[in-house]
């Protein structure tokens, strides 16, 4: 249990390094994350313990953002010139980011495969 | 007998146990409730243990500071979640290389909406320039989305807000407009979730389904690049 947490924590912290050591602007749990998933692909398995750490953190990832959400509070007066304008703003500019996002995502999904298709095909 | 209940207050108002065990067990009430009533959208989890603990701080007088002492164990952990989800994309890593292609463009694609939709939607219903400034990078993951309004002259701590609620409404919304797409390559559902609305998208996708998190988590990490690179340019091209 133990060495797992430890892989985590050792890999957010390489991350968190790279990051900072080449200045690029990605979270450091982000490229942690990514190298893990390499070394991953180099054991070619994922170990039990860390399979099982990780379910249990994954499994209650929306509780971790609580407390950043509570946050909110503390800048709740920033909100109250023009909260409709901000929240329909938000709320439309979501909405429309996420649907064409998926959309280009299913048609390039399709352009590939059609290419894909036609390169056997041919 | 015992302390008088003021000073078990005072006692326990100085210990971060308490705004921890709070935390954790207004969160497991609202996802009772929620669920008890078929987790409609509105009725998300995370939003009502927010509203809930928000309105308890604000009735008791208790500062953020005093509330962070405690919750800051949980916040921690969002570290290490984070690499955690190395294992469900390992775990999808046929489908990537599947869709790596798709997913790029996707990227270049839905990071140029985000910031696009923003600024124009704000700049029609009156916002004004700082503002719109602060809307630009919203769909990113907070320490990134501040530190690019901070460097566009934007407000960080209103972009802080607003990451929050850009999260808040992909978390709620995001299954059904998906549906409502027929949508139902997990891949793309995550990946889309990811994008627009970061982390709490992510751990909405994640919830579904677990293709669905690694790709929200991986499109989370490549926006919060993309964005960052994106918004100064698209400023300008906007005349801003």
């Amino acid at each position: 249990m133990i060495n797992a947490l430890l892989s985590l924590l050792v890999f957010q912290l390489l991350g968190e390094v790279l990051v900072r050591a080449m200045g690029v602007p990605i979270p450091g749990p982000v490229v942690g994350m990514l190298l893990l998933f390499g070394a991953l692909k180099l054991r070619g398995r994922v170990p039990d313990t860390l399979h099982k750490v990780s379910e249990a953190l994954l499994n209650n990832l929306s509780l971790l953002f609580v407390p950043a959400g509570v946050g909110v509070m503390v800048h709740l007066n920033l909100l109250r010139t023009g909260w409709w304008q901000l929240l329909v703003t938000v709320i439309v500019s979501t909405l429309i980011t996420l649907v064409v996002t998926a959309l280009t995502m299913q048609g390039l999904v399709s352009v590939q495969r059609c290419a894909r298709g036609g390169q056997t095909d041919g | 007998m015992g302390e008088p209940i003021i000073e078990i207050w005072v006692y326990l108002a100085q210990t971060p146990l308490l705004w921890l065990v709070t935390t954790i067990g207004v969160y497991q009430v609202a996802q009772a409730l929620s669920r008890r009533v078929g987790a409609p959208p509105l009725l998300n989890p995370v939003l009502l243990t927010i509203v809930a603990l928000v309105s308890l701080l604000l009735l008791t007088d208790t500062s953020y500071d005093v509330y962070f002492d405690g919750a800051q164990f949980i916040h921690f952990l969002l570290g290490p979640a984070t690499v955690a989800l190395a294992m469900p994309l390992y775990q999808a890593e046929r489908k990537l290389r599947q869709v790596l292609l798709p997913g790029l463009g996707a990227l270049v694609v839905g990071a140029a909406t985000g910031i696009i939709a923003a600024v124009l939607i704000g700049t029609l219903v009156g916002l004004d320039e700082p503002v719109l400034r602060s809307l630009a990078p919203k769909s990113i993951t907070t320490p990134i989305a501040m530190g690019v309004a901070e460097a566009i002259g934007g407000l960080p701590s209103l972009t802080a807000v607003l990451v929050i609620l850009t999260g808040m409404v992909g978390a709620m919304v995001g299954r059904e407009v998906l549906d409502l797409l027929r949508c139902r390559d997990q891949s793309i559902r995550g990946f889309a979730m990811g994008l627009a609305s970061h982390g709490l998208g992510t751990a909405r996708a994640l919830q579904l389904d677990r293709e669905a998190g690694a790709f929200a988590g991986l499109a989370m990490g490549l926006n919060g690049a993309m964005t960052a690179m994106l918004v100064p340019p698209l400023l300008r091209w906007l005349g801003l």
